[in-house]
């Protein structure tokens, strides 16, 4: 077995048994009421994790575009609330930005 | 049609691995095992960074552990909405199907289709994810560069359209998510931990804070 596919195998079971767990362990078990409260805050704390700070580099070297592009978003999808139009528009703001500084 | 914004987030992203891959020399065949085996973006690039510098298979291992245990956290809160009374077969398949991506939209939209669509939009991710990998392989960057590098931000704006309807909704949601992001920003800036330790540091943090000051808020909803 080469290094490579090691590698392979030993990220396959490392990603997937995280992903995994909770569906065997919680599946027939029910939370107590602490653990509920929180795992109701998980979305939008994951949600805010996820986008901030990686959304600054989401363009490599024009932080500035890639935030621009993300005001977009947040005002598209609070009037809006539309996925895919949201998506569009930050993407072709994103895309009017570069174009206009020379990229 | 709901997982349109997934896929055309995933596939510049794939092109790149794709590429990438075949520039640090490692094979077609092998490069196709890593997007369909491991189907986790951030920790796929880690990878190839780490085995360009000369890492051991165990290190790489440990540290991609590291990067995605932020899904045993989205896993956790998933097994509460998807519909899998009576189906444990399915389980193993659903699980291998949650990215940050579908994590962020069955959290804010409890799949009340069933579970096909679940499995629908997760494997139209899955294919847009190995298929793009294998075409940025054979093809390199098909892209133009500018339409790529714009791209880079469809998944954020996907993240952004899926938390802002529901922080209008509900405040305690988007003081939560605001508490997330700066949390997860500061360990970022500071470089306090390991990167996967900061994501999961600051959602513990950010949820533990809203289950603890707001829950009074949405009591009724139980």
């Amino acid at each position: 077995m080469t290094d490579t596919i090691l590698i392979i195998v030993g990220m396959t079971l490392v990603t997937f048994i995280p992903r995994f767990l909770p569906f065997l362990a919680f599946s027939r078990l029910r939370f107590p009421r602490p653990v509920k409260k929180l795992l109701r805050y998980i979305p939008p704390a994951a949600l805010g994790a996820l986008i901030l700070p990686g959304v600054w580099t989401a363009i490599p070297n024009y932080p500035l575009v890639a935030i621009v592009g993300a005001a977009a978003a947040v005002i598209c999808s609070w009037f809006k609330g539309e996925i895919i139009l949201t998506v569009f528009l930050s993407v072709t703001v994103a895309f009017l930005g570069l174009y206009f500084l020379g990229y | 049609m709901a997982s349109f914004p997934i896929f055309v987030g995933y596939i510049p992203v794939a092109v790149t691995f794709g590429l990438l891959a075949k520039s640090i020399g490692i094979t077609l065949g092998e490069t196709f095992l890593f997007s369909a085996l491991v189907f986790a973006g951030a920790s796929q690039f880690m990878a190839l960074q780490l085995m360009q510098m000369g890492a051991t298979p165990a290190q790489i291992i440990a540290l991609t552990l590291v990067v995605n245990f932020r899904h045993f956290l989205m896993s956790s809160y998933l097994v509460t909405v998807f519909p899998i009374k009576g189906r444990p077969w399915l389980l193993p398949l659903l699980s291998f199907g949650i990215t940050d991506e579908s994590f962020a939209y069955f959290s804010t939209r409890p799949p009340r289709e069933g579970i096909n669509f679940v499995l629908g939009l997760q494997y139209s991710a899955y294919i847009s994810w190995v298929g793009g990998t294998v075409i940025g392989y054979l093809f390199g960057n098909v892209l133009p560069s500018i339409l790529q590098a714009s791209m880079g931000l469809a998944l954020y704006a996907l993240f952004i359209a899926l938390l802002v309807p529901e922080a209008k909704k509900s405040l305690s949601v988007a003081v939560v998510a605001v508490i997330g992001g700066l949390i997860h920003s500061f360990l970022a800036w500071f470089e306090l931990f390991a990167d996967g330790w900061n994501i999961i540091l600051a959602i513990l943090a950010a949820a533990g804070t809203g289950a603890w000051l707001l829950d009074e808020e949405e009591e009724v909803e139980n």
